[in-house]
């Protein structure tokens, strides 16, 4: 049973639904191991924005106080794409490489252990 | 002519079960549509104890004494300018957190228990929840005139009715009361009578109490102990309410141990903010986060739980994590807030060396490994004037609406993630708990008001993040916002102390 209703066959509107965000699909993204940000960020993007864009022009902007950000070697950097292993195409959009709404890209940098090695 | 005196008993019984009466001509289930439909089966409303067996006019005469006392104090605390003799202007942002957050739920708890105190077939239980009602109205009454008077000398007190309504973080707790008076009336009664008043509620009260206490707010202390014996009576309700369900029938055990699992892990996720006012916001510390839990949820809880036993009932679900959190929560919490301080409507601050010192001591297994390095990056950056201020917005879970500050508790150091899929959508929780919520009922959740979605999808104003907090959260951007230091708040407290 998906809800516990008195009324049958309740159903909720669906709040997040793409349609309500005008063109955009939310991606969240999470910087694994860096607690200096406290949550994945969340984005409202084009779903034909190529990779390349949300890479080289959305992220810098909240990641880059990071003193990490700048010793990132992104061709050793590992993806996961809802949690699965994932292999960005920088000039696919995202919608043509996986990357859906509400969909949630980490990635990892093992070499960089954060602020103090602690993981911030 | 002496007036004739009816004695307790007869009282008792005229002006409260003798106000029940029988359906002659219309059907029972029709005038209580509200009580099968959650699976619970009651047999004999009879069966149902009156955990306190107080009268309409009785109540009044002492909710009556009580308000005479209280209001007695708020007036001596104005009259003496008692907002000079707090320990340190950074307190008051925890009475704003109280206020926006806290409050507003007092107003939803007399919303809730009128409408359960309608539902229930029973007259016991009506009447009980009817008085409770009333008492939760007393509360915000009380709360809003005590803090009124910090409203004339401190910033963002201002707008707490309209902001309870909109600002992200105070969704954590409007969702928590929505979706508890979004069910059905026993639900309600385990959710906010028993795993809030009865299990957790002590670790918001106390902490909160003798937090005033012990830095100086007489106001609020005062308060605190008027809610009291009304606290008591409310605890008393919640239990009875457990133990009548299991003992009316054994089908209900199963149905109100998922309510139990359910609301107690809402539950802790909403005490979050009570733990990081304990360990960050509090000048004068009273206990630790850790210690407070371990005080009132590991034993007291324990004890209840061991007792509860006999009626097939077990320990909350995720009761085990929950003991790994304490160590870890206060401290995700203040970095959250701290690294948003542009988007809060009180002030947020680095904790003094002494009181990561005191951190460190209460937290040994893990504050100088997982949380001192934030607070030395926090404070370099300060002193290169850089104060950090996060620059997106945070993704949330869509039950608990809490950021997802979250960690692995066997890995802090490690964002934890879970989602599911649901009629070609995704959806993200900060936990197993609440993802386990998301999945028993998800037409519920579906329907989150995310704030951060909500900004994406244009519903709160802007386009700017600084015309969100001004137009539609109303928070006076650069006077209720960013951090202590400097602050129009700081500047006032050390004027009337002349170190200006």
């Amino acid at each position: 049973m998906p809800v516990h209703a008195i009324t049958p066959n309740y159903s909720g509107e669906v709040k997040d639904r793409v349609e309500n965000f005008h063109g955009n699909q939310v991606v969240y993204v999470g910087w694994d191991k860096h607690l200096m940000f406290c949550a994945p960020f969340a984005f409202p993007l084009p779903p034909d924005m190529p990779f390349r864009v949300l890479l080289e022009t959305v992220m810098p902007d909240p990641f880059c106080v990071h003193p990490e950000w700048e010793k990132i070697d992104w061709s050793q950097v590992n993806w996961l794409l809802d949690g699965k292993p994932f292999m960005p195409q920088l000039d696919v959009a995202l919608q043509d490489q996986g990357v859906g709404h509400k969909s949630v890209v980490r990635f990892q940098t093992p070499e960089l252990l954060g602020f103090h090695n602690a993981g911030v | 002519m002496a007036t004739k005196k009816l004695n307790l008993k007869d009282k008792y019984r005229l002006l409260t079960r003798d106000l029940d009466w029988e359906f002659s001509y219309q059907d029972r289930k029709e005038a209580f549509p509200y009580e099968e439909f959650e699976g619970i089966k009651i047999t004999d409303w009879s069966k149902w104890e009156d955990p306190f067996r107080l009268t309409m006019d009785s109540y009044w005469k002492y909710q009556a004494e009580k308000e005479k006392k209280l209001y007695a104090i708020l007036d001596a605390f104005s009259q003496n300018n008692g907002q000079t003799n707090i320990s340190d202007p950074r307190y008051v942002n925890a009475l704003k957190i109280f206020l926006t957050g806290v409050s507003p739920l007092e107003y939803q708890a007399y919303q809730g228990f009128a409408q359960t105190g309608r539902e229930f077939g029973g007259i016991g239980a009506r009447v009980a929840c009817q008085m409770q009602s009333i008492d939760e109205l007393r509360h915000v009454q009380t709360q809003i005139h005590a803090m009124s008077h910090y409203n004339k000398f401190f910033d963002g007190f201002q707008e707490f009715s309209h902001q309870h309504d909109r600002i992200w973080y105070l969704s954590v707790p409007k969702s928590f009361f929505n979706d508890a008076r979004a069910a059905g009336p026993f639900e309600f009664m385990v959710a906010i009578g028993f795993s809030f008043e009865y299990v957790l509620t002590n670790l918001l009260f106390v902490p909160f109490m003798s937090g005033a206490a012990y830095n100086g707010d007489m106001a609020t202390v005062t308060f605190g102990f008027s809610a009291q014996s009304d606290e008591a009576r409310h605890m008393t309700l919640g239990l009875e309410v457990i133990k009548f369900l299991l003992e009316q029938h054994e089908d209900n055990v199963p149905i109100v141990q998922k309510w139990i699992d359910k609301w107690f892990w809402r539950g802790t996720r909403l005490l979050t903010i009570v733990a990081m006012m304990m360990d960050y916001m509090l000048p004068n510390k009273v206990m630790s986060w850790k210690e407070a839990w371990e005080v009132y949820f590991e034993e007291a809880g324990g004890a209840l739980f061991k007792d509860l036993a006999r009626y097939g009932i077990r320990m909350p679900k995720y009761a085990e994590t929950i003991e790994k959190e304490k160590e870890h929560i206060s401290h995700q919490a203040w970095w959250t807030f701290y690294t948003h301080g542009h988007a809060t409507g009180f002030h947020t601050w680095v904790p003094s060396d002494e009181e990561l010192d005191w951190l460190s001591e209460k937290y040994p297994d893990t504050f100088d490994k997982y949380y001192r390095p934030r607070w030395e990056m926090a404070k370099e950056m300060e002193a290169k004037g850089e104060r950090f201020y996060t620059k997106a917005l945070p993704q949330l879970c869509t039950v608990c609406q809490i950021p997802m500050l979250f960690t692995e508790m066997d890995d802090p150091t490690q964002t934890c993630y879970r989602s599911s899929d649901y009629e070609e959508n995704k959806y993200h929780f900060c936990s197993d708990g609440c993802k386990d919520i998301f999945d028993d009922e998800p037409e519920k959740y579906v329907q989150s008001w995310l704030p951060v979605h909500q900004i994406f999808q244009g519903n709160c104003g802007g386009p700017d993040v600084e015309d969100i907090l001004r137009d539609y959260y109303r928070i006076n951007v650069g006077t209720d916002n960013m951090d202590m230091k400097g602050s129009p708040d700081e500047l006032r407290w050390k004027e009337w102390k002349g170190t200006a």
